[in-house]
């Protein structure tokens, strides 16, 4: 209760206020952008953050993260076209409402139900995180090793592709992470004598890289054109039928998302995913399900939403990013000196409660935001994307340079753009790169340590019984995502995703 | 929704049209792992590779690499079974080779002229090529976008959030 209200009063600060809208507008603005999903948006925005004290530029990052997300289900509410996986399923029944001319309700409803969500989620995050941080400050570098073992291979088992390259793409993201000096021996490693990649390779370039230039390229391959329903946003109201029929969706996309939301790897698809076939599965009228039933946007944005907030308790407890955003985040509690994981609500329990706080701001924030301003969003979506890619482009470089002046952070934007449109084009994701980049170093330490205090005895791993459960956690995750069965049910779930 | 013919490299089915044979995508991820992860293993073996109770700086990589190479080749081996069926009903078009090294060359140049030129130079080279890679997009309408964002650009982030980036470099006496 005293982490609360030193939560609130970090949070009610007037210039974290301010920042904390500034965050949210910023990024709803640029998450509107067709193409743009939260992921390259937050990486996008993360070198403005910098500049303020570490409180600030992380609520700053929340705000941004949340603001994104809104952005992103407007996009594909009114054009169809989906920054990131996870609004995919909202535009399924929300751009046929826009067709419908029904775009007002639709945006009402995702900023109702996100608003609710994220309240109940934010609580959820208040209570669950500091016993889990108690949990986790009894882990040894045997059991880190484990935890992150067991992240990586059940982020596998939340991608929508296939399997082994998901696998692939987190080991080389792994070895990506090698690069720079040795953190034991201070041996520079693949750094070809180049003294700008000592430090290793910039993840806020490779996630520019990877989500941004790579993105790019890809989408100037099609002459596939949005189609832009934009006259239609009018009425913004939500009738008393439409509540009716929202409220039971929004209440158990918030469940199913609480509760997804926490699985590493991209809880928050599956979150949206599941939510949606759930309510299809149940509803009395399956048939209106694809062509505009308001239902079909709620539950998967409530479901979104409180997953977008409780992937926050791994972050926040364990210092294990849940999906590429999070590990985004961890860069930059490592760049403001923060380390990310079990003690930060210890050390820096103004920080982890003002940042909880600042959830629940951020949410109300972006209500009395989003629908006011609704006409500025839509403006923004008119931007012709001749000028917007190379906007990004420019917004880019400048932001990766200005981190530290290193012209080598540049090069390795082209280098990650390059290799993620190829990738990406062969079926991999980028998803699992980024998280294997960011885990590379903790895994590789923490099997260094536990190496060391074991005296070179690897059974350590499966006598230790906090790490030998979580392995064996991991192990049943890998059988059951590569069962043929669950594979094809998966399939089925993820259909449509890459649209 | 393209409905124009995808090159014969391209095609994100079998090669050949009908007949059976690798699935390219797969075939290319996985020569791409083997690749990558060889030349990490074998770079990795260049540094002290150490023991299980003291591993060297050569231990991880080595041991990742080799792993990536295993999934690479296993990769390529399942190519030759059956097409992904998520990249199979992906719609694609042909590799956009001229559009993407404009993009490229201009992250480039500005990695390499930032400093020199610096930003206000670099940053205007660099969007005009990069508004040159857009779809329908001429010289002199990339020429008015690269001038209207690199104004934008300094105006947000010289005057407005302060980044000490100095608008023009030691190469112009700035």
């Amino acid at each position: 209760m005293d982490g609360i209200l030193l939560g609130l009063e970090t949070a009610l600060q007037p210039s974290n206020i301010l920042i904390c809208l500034l965050g949210v507008t910023l990024g709803t603005m640029v998450g509107v952008l067709p193409g743009i999903g939260p992921t390259a948006t937050v990486a996008l925005l993360l070198p403005i953050t910098f500049s303020f004290d570490p409180v600030a530029s992380l609520i700053m990052l929340a705000g941004i993260y949340y603001g994104a997300q809104y952005g992103g289900s407007t996009t594909a509410i009114l054009i169809n076209l989906p920054g990131e996986s996870s609004s995919v399923v909202t535009a399924l029944d929300g751009h046929e409402m826009a067709k419908q001319g029904r775009a007002g309700p639709a945006l009402a409803t995702a900023a109702l139900g996100s608003f609710f969500a994220g309240t109940v989620a934010t609580v959820v995050v208040a209570l669950f995180a500091p016993p889990l941080a108690q949990v986790a400050l009894k882990f040894g570098s045997a059991d880190y090793f484990s935890i992150v073992v067991l992240g990586l291979l059940a982020s596998i088992a939340l991608a929508s592709g296939s399997a082994l390259k998901a696998l692939a793409m987190i080991v080389l993201g792994l070895l990506l992470g090698t690069i720079g000096q040795d953190q034991f021996t201070a041996v520079p490693r693949f750094t070809f004598g180049v003294r700008e990649l000592y430090g290793g390779l910039d993840f806020v370039s490779l996630a520019v890289g990877l989500f941004g230039l790579a993105e790019i390229i890809r989408n100037l391959e099609s002459r596939h054109n949005a189609t832009l329903v934009t006259k239609k946003v009018q009425g913004l109201w939500l009738t008393r039928d439409d509540f009716r029929r929202i409220r039971m969706p929004v209440l158990r996309g918030t469940t199913l998302g609480s509760l997804l939301g926490v699985l590493p790897g991209g809880g928050h698809v599956l979150a949206s995913f599941a939510s949606y076939s759930l309510e299809k599965r149940i509803s009395k009228t399956p048939q209106e399900f694809g062509k505009g039933a308001i239902e079909g946007v709620a539950a998967p944005e409530s479901a979104n939403n409180a997953a977008a907030q409780t992937s926050f308790i791994p972050l926040l407890t364990l210092g294990l990013p849940a999906h590429p955003v999070m590990a985004l985040l961890v860069g930059a509690f490592i760049i403001q000196g923060i380390t990310p994981g079990p003690n930060v609500i210890n050390d820096e329990p103004e920080l982890f409660w003002g940042l909880i706080a600042s959830f629940w701001i951020g949410n109300l924030l972006l209500v009395m935001l989003n629908l006011p301003l609704i006409g500025i969003w839509v403006r923004m979506l008119s931007v012709p994307y001749s000028v917007l890619f190379p906007a990004i482009i420019a917004f880019a470089s400048i932001g990766c340079y200005s981190l530290s002046l290193n012209p080598w952070d540049i090069f390795a934007i082209a280098a990650a753009g390059l290799l993620g449109y190829f990738l990406i084009r062969w079926g991999c994701e980028a998803a699992p790169l980024l998280l294997g980049f960011v885990l590379g170093p903790l895994l590789e330490e923490n099997l260094r340590r536990a190496m060391i205090i074991s005296r070179g005895d690897l059974s350590v791993f499966v006598t230790r019984p906090i790490s030998a459960s979580l392995l064996a956690l991991a192990l049943v995750i890998v059988v059951i995502a590569l069962l043929p069965s669950v594979r094809q049910k998966r399939e089925v779930v993820f259909q449509g995703e890459d649209d | 929704m393209s409905t124009y013919p995808a090159a014969p490299g391209d095609s994100p089915g079998r090669l050949g049209g009908g007949r059976p044979g690798p699935s390219l995508p797969d075939l290319m991820a996985g020569g791409t792992f083997v690749v990558l992860g060889l030349a990490f293993a074998i770079g990795g073996s260049r540094y002290d590779v150490g023991t299980a109770l003291r591993m060297g700086s050569g231990y991880v990589p080595i041991a990742l690499g080799s792993i990536l190479t295993v999934l690479g080749l296993v990769i390529v081996v399942a190519s030759f079974r059956g097409v992904d069926p998520t990249v199979a009903n992906a719609d694609r078009g042909p590799i956009p080779w001229r559009r993407m090294g404009l993009l490229l060359g201009a992250v480039m140049f500005f990695g390499f002229t930032v400093r020199g030129l610096g930003l206000g130079p670099a940053l205007l080279v660099t969007t005009f090529v990069s508004a040159l890679a857009g779809r329908e997009t001429k010289p002199t309408q990339a020429l008015f976008i690269a001038i209207g964002l690199t104004a934008l650009c300094l105006v947000v982030f010289v005057a407005l959030l302060q980044l000490r980036l100095p608008v023009l470099g030691e190469w112009l006496g700035g």
